[in-house]
């Protein structure tokens, strides 16, 4: 008889020749410097059903590749030799696709249902042979798993025979606290209501349930409203319900607060939503925005009858837990951005940036002061995160062509996860407008997707909070991209055409709590059935349930009459579906459990309820590090070791892994030209039947922010926008959107370099006529902890604003990419080229070259947005005349980095005189070489359609610089005519692609 | 000549149907998107189709290995179904992750009849990675597969994570005597890739991209010919737009990939 908790069938499947994902296994620990000979890997299945044993075997069969593989049933497989077995496995309740899809198949093959919960566990061995002990097994071991989604289990060879096998456990979830609703008190002292505000609600046993994120004001006016309003306590499921609804991540606190005297609307109001009103006014006829701020995203035109939305989303915290799922979650999670924009627009592109520390840095930082609470190290997290967005866009069926890695050791505590999703819509959906969607009182409240566990939970709140060791591992989760695609599908493919529903909206942060209070905005309030929502395990708590944010579910507003087909269609396409509840017009939010009325609260309080705050900030002159050194003797060598920063090199590994190709709409590519170089845009057609492209790009500087955050802000919106321009976009036809992630944002100085960069948000996205369209916000980005000493160390990420740029393109042959194309071809910089060396790669190069500590300097760039708008009307003519053979835009590492870059993407050489560079006081080589100025191009043009070419450009900044070569070699003379950098296509390319290639 | 009906397979996550679809419409089909459920609902739906096509995409998240599942769903549910369609004058085609529910289905390699035993297997790609990226193959000249007739060679793109076509020795053998090899991955020269990554981009036996069956009408392949139909879709069209340009030629329509699609479409001419 099988003890409780034991399957009743351990099928373990292994292969008859080499594993090859044993092979990749070996590899990785030998370059991480172990000494390992062999390993092998079993996947198992643990399975516990009731079914005939002799056909346990037959349906064992079918999970097995039976040219390559054999398997056994309740017999552990034995290679032939091996030190040391490892087995990893997840913990109770965390997401474990590979046993959904097996009880599918199981269920299919056996023609009945089985249990959700407890039928099929997936587990994982490694045989390892090799020289090691018992402390360097368990580091590998440590290295295979991450103890907040999985467990280890490490048997030596004797153990493994003894136990005959790893064993039969399986983690079923058990969950031994009430299911009852507590009243929360709130007759406390300040003290006692401000620690509840901060650890949450009491447990009997005087443990916290995890941060409520509500401040004192908060506190006092949720107190007021129970007392004088209802008069009576909140129950813990209202008090848990209003922190997720008034968190930072779901109300923007920090952005909705007056700031200072002078800007009582706050930085949202008065600078990014004030900036997209001004613009749409002034654009009149031509305002192309369809939907901005108020939707999961922002959509503008596409054509006349489509429409392109545009979200982007940061997921940190989750990622640095644990990176995989973190970054998995986050790019699932935001393609719902997309199919809950409006009626549901089809995902048709994501983008990814991710900021990481250096993945070479192996000095350990704690979270307190104990061994095991290391945090992962880059290397592991920047593993994860590609892996995560790698596992999550590749399985949706999504392409991947856009993103960026950009380094610095201050995301050492906290990497930034930056996701986003391109969607595609009809304007008309079902015979009505696709972007107006509401409610209706008498609606049902319909969910779709995966079910409910306690994954996720305080996810809203805890992104509130700053990284430290009461982090709760329930914070994180992992995606199921095929839960979604069918979901997906079976919602922007049929459902919504088919006018099934009447709105319809993401479950993100905050779950149900949000979803179903958002929506209920548009009718007036709801009741909802608590116990009709499905779970995956027992013994969640009403609140849990109600704030719970496990993924994959979208909620809907489905009427009486369509309700019945509705659910029909979902589960023809293996989508569970439920009613929970109805929509109505009370004014009120209403939840029952099992009869009793277990929340009651007016909507009005729950949305507009949260104190308003103002914030002050404080100009504070950061210490800058002075910049002074000489021009370098030896150009070719710095040239080169630029070219292969990190900030600059080559991450070829990562774009040719997400595949960019799926639906067919590539039109330029991640990785150009015949050598293969990453391009900052691409453009992608959305309807193979059209001929009009979407342009995608991005801009950040996060080492100028500590300078001058105005102008960090006016640069990344200047690049955004260049970037965009380079490969055929239109200034007239071109959005962007803001994610502002900041650090330690009580602090007055850091709310003053907040308010700088949102003025010039402003300014610039006015000067060039392009409105933001969505934005987020994530404001805690720090990490208080110990160093590889146990001393307390802060860690803050540099404030970091990433600007992304979508624009409509409306001939995808006119699209250009940066590669030189055909010896003999004329060299142009476009626009100007001054003494703007701070912050630049190059300073921070030199820093470490001379004083092993990145020089910052002062003078970043500034924009000048007339003169820019002005060459980038140009250059759009120039391109939609044909005449620019390659264009890449200027970027971190300047023109030397951007001439390189054209060249090897070309594998064609130039040569180059920095002598044309006029109208300029700079006098360096150095600084033409590598200033980071703003507005500029760097072009190669048909040397007969020169006149034309110089003549778009009369009266603006155009420089004659050079010609393309046949030969490989790269050379550039400098100023005094002397050659300065004179080296071969092949030896850049080398150094451009070293650095990250192992990964 | 009425146009030929295709069936493009969708659910459980593929992910290519649409642009299959559009692709088959393109070369001059009726092209219909049909959920496998509902199929399997209404299972004489495949008698009024000439045309079945297993897409590419994630066929249940390629848990317990790529195109295992969905194979074992048609197998569980369709497996008559298939048997009769393949037996008619009918064509088949799986790309990428349909070729791989092609092979564990028993489909391909198909030498001694329709038994649903698979006789090959796509394995992990050699670099243990997802490789997007272009390719060239080379169009075996004796092979009968009616998707790749009259091309030579083709510049196409793969993506995927197991590609790496593996079958033991007797039925390699069996393989190539029979000529059922339709492409194989060569470098920019045309010589054999030889196993040299990345012109061989996952490692494969024989650098096999993809096989057929003794008739013909059942082909597999790793690279997606609806991803390089048109030129624009290429990685080099910038370069080439840039040459024809200056010798005054007029920009392509298509590329490569439209003749495995317009080839389906003309055996039934």
């Amino acid at each position: 008889m099988p003890q409780p908790n034991t399957a009743k069938f351990r099928i373990e499947v292994f292969y008859k020749k080499s594993d090859p994902r044993g092979i990749a296994v070996r590899d990785k620990f030998i370059s991480l410097g172990y000494s390992i000979k062999n390993v092998y890997l079993a996947d198992n299945y643990l399975i516990d059903i009731d079914v005939d044993e002799k056909k346990i075997k037959s349906a064992a069969e079918t999970l097995v590749q039976p040219v390559t593989q054999s398997y056994s049933i309740n017999k552990p497989y034995n290679p032939e030799n091996f030190d040391y077995c490892i087995e990893i496995g997840f913990l109770p309740g965390v997401t474990d696709n590979i046993s959904h899809t097996v009880r599918e198949s199981l269920e299919d093959f056996f023609k009945k249902k089985f249990d959700e919960e407890k039928s099929v566990f997936y587990t994982t061995s490694y045989f390892f042979k090799g020289e090691f002990d018992k402390d360097i097994i368990a580091s590998i071991g440590k290295e295979l798993y991450n103890p907040l989604i999985q467990r280890i289990k490490i048997y030596s060879k004797e153990q493994y025979a003894s136990n005959n096998g790893m064993g039969f456990e399986i983690p079923v979830v058990h969950i031994s606290e009430s299911s009852g609703v507590d009243s929360v008190d709130l007759n406390l002292d300040d003290e006692a209501l401000q620690l509840l505000g901060r650890e949450g609600i009491a447990n009997s046993d005087g443990t916290r349930r995890g941060p409520l994120a509500l401040d004192m004001i908060s506190m006092n006016v949720i107190k007021e409203y129970f007392h004088n309003e209802e008069k009576r306590e909140p129950t813990d499921i209202e008090l848990e319900s209003i922190a997720q609804t008034w968190s930072e991540h779901c109300k923007h606190t920090i952005f909705a607060a007056a700031i200072d005297d002078d800007t009582p609307g706050g930085i949202y109001k008065s600078y990014i939503r004030e900036a997209t009103a001004r613009i749409r006014k002034e654009k009149g006829d031509k305002d192309f925005c369809v939907s901005v701020f108020t939707d999961n995203s922002g959509g503008i035109d596409f054509d006349d009858d489509y429409i392109i939305s545009d979200k982007v989303e940061t997921h940190n915290s989750p990622s640095a837990l644990d990176p995989f799922g973190g970054a998995i979650t986050g790019i699932v999670g935001v393609n719902r951005d997309s199919i809950g924009f409006g009626m549901g627009a089809k995902p048709v592109a994501n983008r990814f940036g991710f900021c990481f520390a250096d993945p070479e840095d192996e000095v350990p930082v704690y979270k307190n002061k104990s061994e095991d609470s290391k945090l992962l190290s880059p290397r592991r997290i920047m593993e994860g995160v590609v892996h995560g967005v790698n596992a999550g866009g590749n399985t949706s069926g999504i392409p991947t062509p856009q993103g960026f890695i950009y380094f610095d050791e201050k995301y050492k505590g906290k990497p930034l996860v930056f996701v986003g999703t391109i969607g595609l819509m009809p304007k008309k959906t079902a015979g009505r407008s696709s972007v107006e969607k509401s409610a209706l009182p008498g609606d049902n409240i319909i969910i779709v997707g995966g079910r409910v566990g306690r994954d996720g939970i305080h996810g809203a709140t805890f992104s509130s909070e700053a990284l430290s060791s009461g982090s709760p591992a329930t914070a994180v989760q992992i995606g199921d991209p095929i839960t979604q695609k069918k979901l997906s599908d079976a919602i922007v493919k049929e459902a919504r055409d088919a006018g099934l529903y009447n709105s319809i909206t993401d479950n993100g942060a905050g779950g149900l709590s949000c979803s179903v209070a958002e929506m209920a905005k548009e009718c007036g309030g709801f009741v909802v059935d608590l116990e009709n929502i499905p779970l995956k395990y027992h013994g969640l708590s009403p609140w849990q349930i109600w704030v719970s944010e496990s993924q994959e579910r979208m909620t809907l507003s489905v009427p009486d009459n369509k309700k019945d087909e509705f659910i029909t269609l979902m589960n023809k396409r293996g989508v569970e579906a439920t009613v929970i509840g109805k929509f109505t017009s009370s004014g009120r939010g209403i939840v029952n459990h099992k009869g009793k009325e277990i929340f009651n609260l007016k909507l009005d309080f729950l949305h507009d309820g949260l104190p308003k705050r103002n914030l002050f900030t404080e100009k504070n002159d950061s210490p800058v590090k002075f910049a002074v050194f000489r021009e370098p003797e030896d150009h070719n060598e710095v040239f080169h070791k630029m070219i292969s920063r990190l900030n600059v090199c080559s991450f070829e590994y990562i774009s040719s892994q997400y595949d960019h190709e799926v639906q067919g709409n590539s039109v330029t590519k991640p990785l150009q030209g015949k050598g293969r170089v990453n391009s900052n845009v691409s453009v992608i057609r959305p309807l193979l039947s059209s001929s009009k492209g979407v342009v995608i790009s991005q801009g950040l500087y996060p080492s100028y922010s500590e300078i001058d955050p105005y102008w960090m802000a006016a640069c990344s919106i200047d690049t955004a926008v260049r970037n965009a321009i380079s490969a055929g976009g239109s200034i007239d036809h071109l959005a962007i959107l803001d994610n502002f992630c900041w650090c330690d944002s009580n602090n007055p100085f850091r709310l003053w370099q907040l308010k700088q960069a949102a003025k010039a948000c402003y300014d610039f996205a006015v000067a060039y006529g392009t409105p933001y369209i969505s934005g987020k916000d994530s404001m805690f980005n720090d990490f208080k902890g110990y160093d590889e000493n146990f001393n307390e160390i802060n860690i803050s990420i540099p404030p970091t604003l990433l600007i992304s740029s979508i624009g409509v393109m409306n001939d995808i042959t006119k699209a250009v990419t940066i590669d030189f194309k055909i010896p003999g071809d004329l060299i142009y910089i476009i626009g100007n080229t001054g003494d703007e060396t701070g912050g630049s790669e190059y300073n921070a190069f030199m820093g470490e070259k001379e004083q092993s500590e990145k020089f910052i300097g002062t003078n970043i760039p500034r924009v000048n947005a007339e003169l820019s708008k002005k060459i980038y009307k140009a250059m759009e003519t120039a391109i939609n005349e044909r005449l620019a053979a390659s264009c890449i835009s200027i970027e971190r590492g300047g023109f030397a980095i951007a001439a390189a870059k054209s060249a090897a993407a070309g594998i064609l050489g130039c040569e180059i005189k920095l002598s044309g560079i006029k109208d300029n006081d700079v006098q360096r080589n150095d600084i033409l070489l590598y200033s980071e100025s703003q507005g500029r191009f760097l072009v190669s043009v048909n040397p007969s359609n020169r006149d034309k070419f110089e003549n778009i450009f009369k009266d603006l900044p155009c420089h004659l610089l050079g010609n393309v070569k046949k030969e490989s070699s790269f050379i550039i003379e400098g100023i005094s005519g002397k050659k300065i950098i004179d080296t071969d296509i092949r030896e850049i390319d080398y150094n451009y692609k070293k650095k990250l290639k192992k990964y | 000549m009425a146009k030929p009906e295709t069936l493009v397979l969708t659910g459980y996550g593929i992910n290519c149907e649409e642009e299959t679809a559009f692709a088959f419409s393109t070369a001059g089909s009726n092209a219909r998107i049909i959920h496998i459920n509902d199929l399997i609902e209404n299972r004489k739906i495949l008698d009024n189709y000439q045309i079945l096509v297993f897409p590419g995409g994630f066929s249940y998240g390629d848990d317990t290995g790529s195109g295992k599942a969905l194979a074992n769903r048609m197998k569980n549910n369709l497996f008559e179904e298939i048997n009769k369609f393949t037996e008619r004058d009918t064509l088949t085609l799986g790309i990428c992750n349909g070729f791989q529910v092609l092979v564990n289905l028993g489909l391909l390699p198909i030498l001694n009849g329709f038994d649903g035993n698979a006789q090959a297997a796509l394995e992990y790609n050699a670099s243990f990675r997802y490789q997007c990226r272009w390719v060239d193959v080379m169009i075996e000249k004796d092979s009968p597969s009616v998707f790749t007739k009259n091309i030579e060679r083709m510049h196409i793109p793969v993506a995927h994570g197991e590609g790496n076509f593996y079958a033991p020795e007797e039925i390699i053998e069996k393989i190539e005597s029979q000529n059922l090899v339709s492409m194989r991955y060569i470098k920019d020269d045309g010589s054999r890739a030889n196993s040299e990554f990345p012109f061989n981009p996952n490692g494969s036996m024989n650098d096999i991209a993809s096989i057929c069956s003794p008739n013909g009408r059942i082909t597999g392949m790793m690279p997606h010919p609806e991803r390089g139909m048109f030129f624009t879709q290429r990685d080099d069209w910038t370069l080439l737009k840039e040459r024809y340009l200056r010798e005054g030629k007029d920009i392509p329509i298509f590329s490569d990939g439209i003749t495995i699609f317009s080839n389906a479409v003309n055996y039934f001419k």
